[in-house]
């Protein structure tokens, strides 16, 4: 039987729609910033898909910033609006954020994982002019910040607001002007495009230094060679991932949660939150061994975020969710865009397998 | 290619991906989509295995070891992160080396990423060059002292094509204790490199200059001595930490392959090329004899012609006339400015010289056909656009 692949939110399956578009980039050739043939359809392919990923997500197509992925859009918007500003930091974070800013103060999240108002409000009141950085989505357990309730404290005082949507962009309805942000990170492959293209969309009339120069693209926000084909991929895709559809993606995750059994809980399960996300958590059973325990019976879940290899510690998302000693034991399933019907069911059976023989082992 | 498509003689802005290279990805993007980072699962640790076989391919390129190469999003990544990471960590480090030398006609995102360190309290020196386009290796002795950090001079020009004399040029740099880093991009594929033959810190390389996808470069960070760098960003640590972001396995699998086929014939490659280019000349000159090449005549990449016209004719006009030619007027990144190529005016051009100038770039799928049809298309343009040039009327005061 094929594996089951349950970790979209590291990596989503390409789209039909986003391969037809890489191939159809690849086979057009040209550097967008050649003034020759080529290099103007090239140009041409380039600002349609920068107009579509816009119109897309409430831009305006001249505020749309490709970039090499998320993490580099999220380090353009924090490093360019941070500098002279204090940085307020979410507690669950993606380490992209995180890392951008070092000296952050740290906004506590409550225990449902949405950010906690009355604090960010008393922060906001307690200094000089901020830069919020809180994601749309967290990675880990799915949950949802009220964003326009914390872009409408940041107004009122002054602040800048930077929102991390690359796992909310495409599975939760989203957009630049909807949200009050005023920088919103995108990545490709987290849409169901190919790796290698995300963007940094920024609302009209805010500028930012780049944070690679180069040969002046991108109006001077980002330098090199735009890639083509992935930023065709990541406009195709971006149309594609239509949030109507997660509600399949939604109802397969409920029965999966259903279906968990006693002792395990799921982190955040009051809260708002993505419709293909469920971080389960079972306590006194490190993540890891779950993780390889189900990847031995075909089934491919992740413990907290990818980008940390390997290297599982506790969750500093579950942590700030006051899980304790528990954050170390919770696993993250993350339903693709064409995850089959019977994902719960063979998810569930081969979770219960793993239970009983731990529970063996343990006897 | 289709005879109704324009000939592509623009292979230093960009090149044709090989259709191997393209053979080589698709799995990539098709069959398996994992994060190569994601490696608690089999798919994941797959595709980490082929990002890592690709990186072998990069490594062995330039005769480094795969652990010296990291992965970035492109060659101006790469030479961002190369200056700057090297400045910032000496900075923090408490090194009283502060001056960063490099010549007037790199690419712009070195100059760029030079001269952007003053605003943080260190020294830029941008030495000119030759008429010929190369940096004497006296004038850099002259410029590095005890307190150089870092001295960057590209492999081979993006405009004229010329080869500078990298193994005395990093000498110089290493003796005085300086870092060597070196703009490989428009140099892979088309010559040798070696790093230990340079004598090179630091080489940044492009993918889509060597057939391969746009998106992906490298840099190669020397391992003995140890050559350490701030990142220009942070995030989920990957690439040991330099260089955090999701590592596209498609590209990098392109990337890979793109490297392993410019190893295998970069010299066939080369030779083929020469001849297009001899062959492109010949047809040019007989029609304009006067056309002049720019750079030194031998040490140059054999894909590479930078010609000026004869009748102070404006190049845009005879690229305009030549739709069925792909050319440019210098780099792409500038290629839209109004202003001339600051690489011609460096080797000494007037303005108007350098108005009148065309980048040619033959490459790997050039075919005889391609360079008699774009020199026949040149020539005539030339012609049209030197009549249209003495129709009109003298601009007003000139």
């Amino acid at each position: 039987m094929a594996p089951l692949y349950l970790d979209a939110n590291a990596t989503e399956p390409l789209r039909p729609e986003a391969r037809v578009a890489v191939l159809a980039a690849l086979d057009l050739g040209g550097n967008p910033s050649s003034v020759h043939a080529a290099g103007r359809a090239a140009r041409r392919l380039l600002e349609e898909c920068r107009e579509r990923l816009a119109a897309r997500f409430g831009a305006r197509p001249q505020e749309v910033v490709f970039t090499a992925g998320g993490t580099e859009a999220n380090a353009l918007a924090v490093r360019g609006l941070g500098r002279g500003r204090r940085v307020l930091l979410g507690a669950t974070e993606h380490a992209a954020v995180r890392a951008a800013a070092r000296e952050a103060e740290t906004l506590p999240v409550l225990a449902d994982g949405t950010a906690d108002l009355a604090a960010l409000a008393a922060r906001l009141a307690a200094g000089p002019p901020a830069l919020v950085c809180l994601m749309a989505a967290n990675n880990e357990t799915g949950v949802l910040h009220p964003l326009a309730e914390i872009a409408a404290l940041c107004r009122r005082h002054g602040a800048l607001l930077h929102v991390d949507a690359v796992q909310a962009a495409g599975r939760v309805p989203l957009g630049l002007a909807a949200s009050g942000a005023d920088t919103l990170a995108l990545s490709g492959h987290k849409l169901g495009g190919p790796p290698g293209a995300g963007a940094l969309l920024l609302r009209p009339g805010l500028d930012l230094p780049a944070l690679i120069p180069g040969g002046g693209q991108e109006r001077g926000r980002r330098g090199g060679t735009e890639p083509l084909p992935a930023i065709a991929g990541l406009a195709a895709a971006a149309e594609a991932a239509e949030p109507a559809a997660a509600g399949r993606l939604a109802r397969l995750r409920d029965r999966i949660e259903a279906g968990l059994g006693p002792g395990a809980r799921v982190a955040g399960a009051g809260a708002p939150r993505l419709p293909n996300t469920t971080c389960v958590v079972l306590p006194g059973v490190a993540a890891e061994t779950q993780v390889i325990a189900l990847d031995l019976a075909g089934i491919r879940v992740s413990a907290g975020a990818a980008c940390s290899s390997g290297k599982v510690a506790r969750s500093h998302v579950l942590e700030a969710m006051g899980l304790g000693p528990d954050a170390a034991c919770g696993i993250r399933l993350s339903l693709p865009w064409n995850a089959p019907e019977e994902a719960p069911e063979r998810f569930l059976a081969a979770w219960a397998e793993m239970r009983r023989r731990l529970s063996r082992a343990a006897a | 290619m289709p005879a109704n498509r324009p000939v592509y003689l623009d292979n230093h802005a960009t090149t044709p991906p090989d259709p191997r290279v393209l053979a080589a990805m698709r799995p990539w993007w098709e069959e398996n989509f994992a994060n190569p980072h994601s490696v608690e699962h089999a798919l994941g640790r797959e595709a980490e295995a082929a990002v890592e076989a690709a990186r072998a391919e990069i490594a062995a390129l330039i005769g480094a070891e795969a652990r010296e190469v990291v992965l970035t999003s492109g060659a101006t990544e790469a030479n961002n992160l190369a200056i700057k990471g090297a400045a910032r960590f000496a900075a923090a480090r408490g090194s009283d080396r502060r001056r960063i030398v490099t010549a007037a006609t790199e690419h712009k995102c070195v100059i760029q990423s030079v001269l952007d360190l003053a605003g943080e309290g260190f020294e830029p020196v941008v030495l000119p060059v030759g008429p010929d386009g190369l940096l004497d290796p006296d004038r850099l002795r002259g410029a590095v002292d005890g307190r150089t950090l870092l001295v960057s001079v590209m492999a081979v020009n993006n405009e004229i094509g010329v080869i500078q004399d990298l193994p005395a040029l990093a000498a110089i740099a290493r003796a005085a204790g300086a870092l060597f880093h070196t703009d490989a991009a428009q140099a892979a594929g088309r010559i040798p490199l070696d790093v230990e033959a340079i004598g090179a810190d630091l080489l940044s390389l492009s993918a889509h200059k060597i057939y391969g996808p746009k998106g992906i470069g490298a840099l190669y960070l020397r391992r003995r001595p140890r050559v350490r760098l701030a990142p220009l960003f942070s995030g989920g640590g990957q690439e040991r930490g330099l260089r955090s972001g999701t590592l596209p396995a498609p590209l990098a699998v392109g990337f890979g392959e793109a490297a392993r086929l410019a190893a295998a014939e970069g010299a066939l490659d080369a030779g083929r090329i020469a001849g297009q280019r001899d062959r492109f000349l010949a047809a040019l000159r007989a029609e304009v004899p006067e056309v002049r090449l720019n750079g030194h005549a031998e040490r140059r990449v054999p894909g590479n012609l930078n010609l000026t016209f004869p009748g102070k004719v404006d190049a845009q006009a005879i690229m305009a006339a030549a739709p069925d030619v792909c050319v440019s007027t210098g780099s792409a990144c500038s290629s839209a400015a109004v202003e001339p190529s600051y690489v011609l005016r460096a080797i000494g051009l007037t303005e108007a010289e350098a108005r009148a100038t065309l980048r040619i770039g033959i490459g790997r799928f050039t075919s005889p056909a391609d360079v008699d049809r774009a020199a026949a298309s040149l020539a005539a343009a030339w012609r049209r656009a030197l009549a249209e040039a003495r129709k009109a009327p003298v601009a007003a005061g000139a």
